[in-house]
């Protein structure tokens, strides 16, 4: 991911005083979307910074893991973020958000329990949108080398000589 | 003449692909004197260049060229594009195959008679036996250093088959071990043993694991009889007037087009594009595509009853580390209707990587209940099951003129609908499977849908008389005396076990009939 903290020489305050909140976990401001805590952010260019921040909403709504940080859903969807596929992705959470005003929230974003965003996003489940996110994200997300070891997950051993003398037969339970 | 051969040298035995059938059959026949030309559609990968992740690696060496999907299995749901998962290089899929190498047992030779009239399914007996077969089993087993048979010991059991083989053991299942494994135990014939790496479904970057590609390809090459062909896309197979077949047709890498000459062609490129290769061959005096004279070219496609069984437990289990296919219960296997089912099942540890695990686990699914599996991922064991399933006739490989390939080609459909009979036995086998995990205090189970197939096979069946099969007991068309099937597509029936040591049991047997019958002036 990249921080706008080092890319672009904001510091956190600047960060916190360009943005706005946008629910709990974002902030958006001209051409980027950060964390609350400004632990990380990313420049947004094709996509209006609140769309994007809502795409990771309903990234972590798909596939929600609880130790797994917005970073990593972020530079899942972080793909979509281009002149060709701007349009889809505007238009997808645009009836998104329109369908969480129906049921009298702000926004997608502003529905503040997992269950009523989730609610919202059955109710779309079938749509194109839908599904390219949620294909998209199979490989987006588990695919990252660095969320791996968040699963326990050690990834490729060769380089190590395998497990034949570091535990492929370790277990003490059994 | 030694290798490379001309393009209008007509003595060569052409062998198209080169995987556990025809790479097997090309050395095969090169160390009797007998001049191939191996054409293979895929590049030349080594151990050096296997790569040790999972959708890399799947990019590197998946068949990946387009194909349809039609019927109620949950593949043509799932991976509408991908009904298979079977590679595209040098060795084919022996470079990916799990290793495990079991001998069919005597009665799945002879479906027919044993199982009966099973309604909708179309059994036959395969005109040879499994006393006819010993032999040649005992060579292939020797040739691929199977464990646990010969005098070579059994691979040491890694995390994954510790949880599985005491689960087994509290189910009272007594057939359970560490498999018959095409991985060393122990240094042999020029390959190293098992280092418990992980990562044999990516190519073995040990070379521990028997692959065409390391092994019966450079010594076929190295005899000065045999030229391996990469990047040679086979398109049509022609004949003459007497129709004799005389060569085939191939697109090199840059699709230029060339004729091989031969004197004999010998098709082995998986239960997918052999059929479909036949099809594609159609001419006036075959219309319905070459050796198809019974129509049973593309059907009876079988792909295996499977499934998997994946167990969370509230400790670590680390599956993923060593052997991917690690041990095997065989318990289930044998022929008993009273389970409601005909034919059996093997139980074979299995593992994923994270990335694999969630594309595969439910294809599909979202949401929590999804994703604490996936939390899970780490405290997870695995097993694959998977059994004999019944040739249909309507299970078939068609040709979609909707759709064309690369070279312009229709590109083949896969129709399968599951026989009530593979469904039952599947249920059976979740349930097994989920109680072996569950005996052995699993938190909660996973009774996982098939992944691609990788188990092809029947499309080109063997039989004894011409109007039931494509093939007779060498894989010797019925039609056409010089064009021989050598691939898992002349299998009859499927049987329980996983494919390829019959694979190359009848290939090496047929490179001998081959050889034999070429020096008799036969062929």
């Amino acid at each position: 991911m990249e921080r706008i903290s080092d890319r672009r020489g904001l510091s956190r305050r600047d960060l916190l005083t360009r943005s706005l909140a946008l629910g709990a976990a974002f902030v958006v401001g001209p051409g980027f979307v950060a964390a609350t805590d400004a632990a990380w952010a990313m420049e947004v260019k094709a996509l209006k910074p609140e769309t994007m921040a809502t795409l990771i909403q309903m990234a972590r709504d798909i596939y929600p893991h609880d130790r797994v940080a917005d970073e990593f859903y972020a530079a899942a969807v972080k793909g979509y973020d281009n002149a060709d596929q701007a349009e889809m992705i505007e238009s997808g959470i645009a009836a998104l958000n329109a369908a969480a005003q129906g049921k009298g929230h702000a926004s997608y974003v502003g529905a503040g329990w997992e269950r009523d965003r989730v609610d919202l996003l059955r109710a779309m489940e079938d749509s194109s949108f839908f599904q390219t996110i949620r294909g998209g994200l199979v490989t987006g997300l588990y695919n990252q080398k660095a969320v791996w070891p968040l699963f326990g997950y050690e990834g490729e051993s060769y380089s190590q000589g395998g497990y034949i003398d570091r535990g492929f037969d370790d277990i003490n339970w059994i | 003449m030694a290798a490379p051969f001309d393009l209008s040298d007509d003595s060569v035995v052409v062998v198209i692909g080169t995987g556990a059938g025809g790479g097997v059959l090309a050395n095969e026949l090169a160390q009797k004197g007998v001049s191939v030309v191996a054409l293979e559609a895929g590049g030349r990968y080594l151990p050096d260049d296997y790569i040790n992740d999972e959708w890399e690696s799947f990019g590197q060496l998946a068949w990946l060229d387009k194909r349809t999907t039609s019927g109620d299995w949950r593949v043509a749901k799932d991976f509408s594009g991908l009904p298979a998962w079977i590679v595209k290089a040098v060795g084919g899929t022996t470079t990916h195959w799990a290793g495990a190498s079991i001998r069919f047992q005597a009665h799945e030779f002879k479906t027919r008679t044993t199982y009966g009239n099973v309604q909708g399914a179309n059994l036959l007996d395969w005109p040879i036996d499994l006393a006819e077969m010993e032999p040649w089993y005992e060579n292939a087993e020797a040739k691929l250093g199977v464990t646990r048979t010969g005098d070579r010991a059994g691979l040491p059991g890694n995390n994954n088959f510790k949880v599985f083989e005491a689960g087994a053991k509290k189910l009272g299942y007594k057939e359970v071990h560490t498999g018959r494994m095409a991985i060393n135990s122990a240094d042999y014939d020029d390959r190293i043993a098992c280092q418990q790496t992980g990562f044999c479904f990516q190519g073995c970057k040990w070379g521990a694991k028997w692959s065409a590609a390391y092994t019966d390809i450079p010594r076929g090459e190295a005899t000065g009889n045999l030229e391996v062909r990469e990047h040679a896309h086979v398109l049509k197979i022609e004949h003459d007037e007497s129709g004799k077949v005389t060569g085939v047709v191939y697109a090199d890498k840059d699709g230029n087009q060339h004729m091989q000459k031969a004197r004999i062609v010998c098709v082995a490129g998986n239960s997918i594009e052999s059929p479909r290769l036949l099809l594609n061959s159609a001419s006036a005096m075959f219309p319905d595509g070459l050796a198809n004279s019974s129509g049973q070219v593309g059907r009876n496609y079988m792909r295996h009853m499977t499934g998997s069984v994946y167990g969370v437990f509230d400790k670590p289990v680390k599956m993923w580390r060593g052997t991917t296919m690690a041990g095997i219960i065989q318990d289930e296997a044998r022929h008993d209707p009273s389970r409601g089912f005909v034919g059996g099942y093997e139980m074979e540890t299995l593992a994923l990587g994270l990335p694999f695990m969630a594309a595969f686990l439910d294809p599909g699914a979202w949401g929590r209940e999804f994703t604490t599996a996936l939390d899970g991922y780490e405290n997870m064991a695995g097993m694959w099951l998977v059994g004999e399933d019944m040739p249909q006739e309507t299970n078939r490989i068609t040709l979609n003129h909707d759709v064309t390939d690369q070279y312009g080609l229709p590109v083949p459909n896969v129709h399968f609908d599951d026989h009530p009979n593979d469904i039952a036995m599947r249920d059976h086998a979740y349930k097994q499977g989920m109680a072996v995990y569950e005996a052995v205090g699993a938190t909660r189970v996973f009774p996982t849908p098939p992944y691609p197939s990788t188990h092809n096979l029947g499309t080109n069946r063997m039989s004894e008389k011409a109007r039931d099969g494509v093939v007779n007991r060498w894989g010797q068309t019925h039609d056409i005396a010089n064009l021989f099937i050598s691939d898992g597509s002349q299998f009859t029936t499927g049987a329980a076990e996983n494919p390829t040591l019959t694979i190359v049991a009848l290939a090496i047997r047929q490179a001998d009939h081959i050889a034999g019958e070429m020096s008799k002036g036969n062929l």
